[in-house]
């Protein structure tokens, strides 16, 4: 079947059940989108289908042909950043940092459909992506530097 | 019984362990310089003047041995270097480097000493170094208890000033220019001129040079990123854009994708297997069995798992107590039991006396217990040829997975490569080495092929090797307001042997002081104070867990603390205050005060808050929790975290630490248990073991100290205090008290 991927076009042959984190992660060597749990419970897996936050363990290959499929190396790179990673890394926000591919991308859709979130948006919006250093504080603060800076404040 | 007369028996840890172990050296061993290992792999032109520093024409490497599972230590060994050899750290490679001797931790036993941490006599100093030799001799090269700021801390910056101190030389060497006229900045030799000579155009030449090692070490006062406000973490880019390669990425062309399934009772058997299904589904490369499970190869990790799940495995038994109700059973039995005794390291005044002439306040209290569950699952590469081992892994322990591997792989010890992979976080999980030894298994059975091995969420949880369960009773009395008699007996599994065990092959003789670490090394002074350790028999194999002893410890004693104090009908921070011996900790606890603006429990009608406090791995922390007791249950409020570090290295970084141990601990206490039914844990997924999440978390405020005489690390001093601050404020909220974690079994959490 045919995967858009960060604008680009795979083949691939897998199974139609196969969840787009493996096929992502081990055969196309796309390795941003984590395996953290496997049943949709951490959201360290999330990538962008149709610009929508999905969590991609439980996301068949076959329900993504013909989308728009976006990682965290598809939003912005070391040297091209999203504003989003800008505040992140402005706020220093990672620890282990192996949920921020799924948080940044969470944030992003958030911030996408609910430009002025408020703290409870962002708490709710943001809950499904469990960090288990506990960089919370900080999310919530950048998640609001990110708001106003996209929105010209 | 002395101080003195009890050393001998207390010095178990590497002590007993070095003779066990057949190693006998004389101190001569102990002060040699361990070879640079860097000088074995280098080519013509390059210097490796440090075990920390190399050198060529393309670049500058720092080498920060020390392992980074998300607490920054990559960055900070990177900056110490680099604040002496005066280079931006972003500009340089930073690499794990192979492991090996030369980077052994002289200080993540120097806790281990029979002294608490406020005892600076001669006699607790002078232990603590001695434990250093036996570290340096066994090649601990370890990560872990908090240990690698006050490790690396003058061993870093000596290296990077030995190494800029070399090249300077050089460049005499070539300029004819004494080194004491040269300066460095960015990277560069600077001539009186103004002249730029690279310190990548002068590896060549100091390679051929003795490293100059006559250095002093700049103050404080001149650094210019270090201790800074704006330092950034050396990984924040990568971790931000999804190009951190931690080890679960690391790729290798032709590798094959394997998983496991092994007995959830640890080390137990299989008694048959059908595989007859799942070797004939698509990408299945091979069915294999291993020790205590069967692994299944294939060209794909999500194929390896969709197979694992069809194979039907009928299990042995247990070969241990996993049952819960048992389990505690066991626990209520050896706490106080004099068969069980462990050790007293803290019996002051008279408690008999004082407990036969007084009202006396009992407590039981419960503790379950925890998995790590770090959110990067367990994982390796390996690569198994005629006469080498490759492993790529994200672990804190590289020299026992080499040992391991070698004995495993059949080959030398030298020809069994380990490098250290980034980590997605380890909390003590990857102290353990059970997924690394079961991928070795699984990769010479595809010998010359590299395969990758990952647990899946649920084998990792159920093969976790957890925080141990314990229990603890508190009996104590209160006079003239005051708090008289502290008496607290603790029991739990010693997880000291159990470890040590499963990587070296060898038991550790001697009582085990992790079972009331947090507990008898406190800086308070009790007219009548004992604590006492009781051991459990071995149940669920247990190992180290984000703060060790004290992350139960600190919520008995503190709970208990709280509860005397209240009988007394004292303020719960001035009686703190009041019996803190401590300066450095009573510092700590008015800082809290101040920051939380703490005017009693009491904050209104069904709102209150809890103070708490405890000293762990030298470092004070004191927390203030305050809570509202709402309809829908208990909503956290607000956290003030404050602690004394003795100087503040990575400022941006320590707060991090902070906050993250504090919702670390508060996470567990409302929300986490594994309990048994026979096996493995009943909890194998994080809907079953949330930690905690975003809705819940508190707004926190951190306060670094540097009133301490020492530099300590920070790592795991936030997580004991947490639990008790927030069991006191559901007190002052409410006037429950709860003596059992997790919370959430007796009351409800917004």
């Amino acid at each position: 079947m045919k995967l858009s991927v960060n604008g680009t076009e795979h083949e691939v042959d897998v199974e139609p059940d196969m969840p787009l984190l493996w096929v992502l992660r081990d055969e196309l060597g796309i390795t941003g989108p984590k395996f953290g749990c496997g049943i949709a419970q951490c959201g360290a897996c999330t990538v962008h289908v149709d610009g929508l936050a999905v969590r991609s363990c439980q996301l068949a290959a076959v329900d993504v042909e013909g989308s728009d499929i976006t990682t965290i190396e598809g939003l912005g790179t070391p040297d091209n950043l999203h504003v989003v990673q800008e505040v992140w890394i402005a706020h220093q926000v990672a620890q282990c940092g192996y949920c921020q591919s799924g948080q940044i991308m969470q944030a992003v859709s958030l911030l996408e459909l609910n430009p002025e979130p408020t703290d409870d948006d962002i708490d709710a919006a943001m809950s499904g992506n469990l960090c288990r250093c506990g960089t919370y504080p900080r999310i919530r603060a950048a998640v609001k530097a990110a708001a106003a800076k996209l929105n010209g404040v | 019984m002395s101080k003195a007369g009890t050393i001998a028996r207390r010095t178990f840890l590497l002590g007993s362990a070095a003779i066990a172990g057949g190693v006998a050296f004389g101190t001569y061993a102990a002060k040699r310089p361990i070879p640079n290992p860097l000088l074995d792999s280098l080519a013509e032109g390059e210097a490796a003047i440090t075990p920390y520093v190399e050198i060529n024409a393309d670049g500058i490497t720092l080498i920060t041995p020390r392992a980074d599972k998300g607490q920054g230590s990559y960055s900070v060994q990177a900056h110490l270097i680099a604040e002496e050899l005066d280079i931006d750290p972003a500009t340089a490679t930073i690499s794990p480097g192979i492991p090996g001797p030369a980077y052994y931790n002289g200080a993540a036993l120097s806790e281990g000493v029979p002294f608490p941490s406020y005892d600076e006599s001669w006699l607790a100093e002078g232990l603590r170094s001695f434990m250093a030799v036996p570290a340096k001799l066994l090649s601990v090269q370890i990560t872990g208890g908090s240990s690698t700021v006050p490790d690396s801390y003058v061993r870093l910056r000596m290296a990077g000033a030995i190494a800029r101190e070399t090249l300077k030389q050089a460049a005499a060497n070539r300029t004819g220019v004494s080194r004491s006229a040269l300066s460095t900045e960015d990277g560069h030799v600077v001539l009186p001129d103004g002249e730029r000579i690279a310190y990548t155009a002068l590896a060549a030449d100091a390679a051929k040079i003795d490293p100059i090692d006559d250095v002093t070490l700049r103050p404080s006062s001149a650094w210019k990123r270090l201790g800074q406000p704006n330092m950034p973490r050396v990984d924040m880019v990568a971790k931000c854009t999804g190009t951190e390669t931690y080890g679960i990425d690391f790729k290798l062309p032709g590798m094959l994708y394997a998983t496991v399934r092994a007995n959830p009772g640890i080390a137990g058997t299989v008694e048959r297997y059908d595989a007859s299904t799942a070797k004939d589904m698509r990408g299945v490369h091979s069915i294999v069995p291993i020790s205590h499970g069967i692994a299944v190869i294939a060209d794909n990790t999500w194929r390896a798992f969709q197979a694992a799940d069809a194979i039907d495995i009928d299990w042995g038994p247990s070969p241990y107590l996993a049952n819960s109700p048992e389990i505690f059973e066991t626990l209520e039995a050896t706490v106080g039991n004099a068969d069980a005794y462990d050790h007293r390291q803290r019996d002051e005044g008279d408690v008999e006396a004082a407990l036969g002439a007084s009202d006396v306040l009992e407590a039981a209290y419960k503790i379950p217990y925890l998995a790590h569950a770090p959110l990067e699952p367990m994982n390796a590469v390996v690569l198994v040829n005629e006469t080498t081992v490759e492993i790529w892994t994200g672990t804190q322990i590289p020299l026992f997975i080499r040992d391991k591997a070698a004995e495993i792989a059949g080959v030398e010890k030298r020809s069994a490569l380990v490098y250290v992979q980034p980590m997605g976080g380890s909390f003590g999980h990857r102290l353990e080495l059970t997924h690394v030894e079961q991928a070795i298994e699984i990769a010479k059975t595809v010998m010359g092929t590299p395969v990758k091995m990952t647990w899946s969420r649920e084998e990792d949880m159920s093969h976790d090797y957890p925080r141990p369960a314990a229990v603890a009773m508190g009996r104590g009395t209160v006079k003239a307001g005051q708090v008289d008699t502290f008496d607290l007996s603790v029991a739990q599994s010693s997880l000291m042997p159990d470890w040590f065990g499963r990587l070296a092959g060898m038991t550790i003789p001697g009582p085990d002081a992790t079972i009331t670490t947090g507990s008898w090394d406190q800086p308070f002074a009790i007219p009548n104070y004992r604590v006492t350790g009781y051991r459990a028999p071995a149940m669920v194999p247990v190992s180290s867990w984000r703060s060790v002893g004290a992350s139960g410890n600190g919520f008995f004693h503190d709970s208990f603390l709280d509860e005397l104090i209240h009988a007394a009908g004292a303020d719960p921070l001035a009686e703190r205050i009041r019996l803190c011996l401590h300066g450095t900790s009573r510092k700590v606890l008015e800082a809290v005060g101040q920051m939380s603006g703490w005017d009693g429990p009491s904050l209104g009608e069904n709102r209150g808050r809890g103070v708490a406090f405890c000293m762990s791995f030298g470092v004070p922390c004191a927390i203030v929790t305050e809570v509202t007791h709402t309809e829908a249950g208990i909503k956290l409020d607000k956290v003030f975290v404050a602690a004394d570090v003795g100087e503040v290295l990575d400022p941006t970084n320590l707060e991090a630490q902070l906050f993250g141990g504090a919702i670390w601990g508060l996470g567990h206490a409302m929300n986490c248990e594994l309990t048994y039914d026979g096996q493995g844990p009943e909890q194998t997924n994080y809907h079953a073991y949330e930690g905690m999440r975003m809705y819940q978390t508190p707004q926190i405020e951190v306060k670094a100290l540097s009133n301490g005489s020492k530099i300590k690390g920070v790592g795991e001093p936030g997580v004991p205090p947490s639990a008790p601050s927030l069991a006191n404020a559901i007190f002052a909220a409410t006037g429950k008290r709860i003596r059992e974690l997790p919370l959430n079994k007796h009351i409800d959490f917004v």
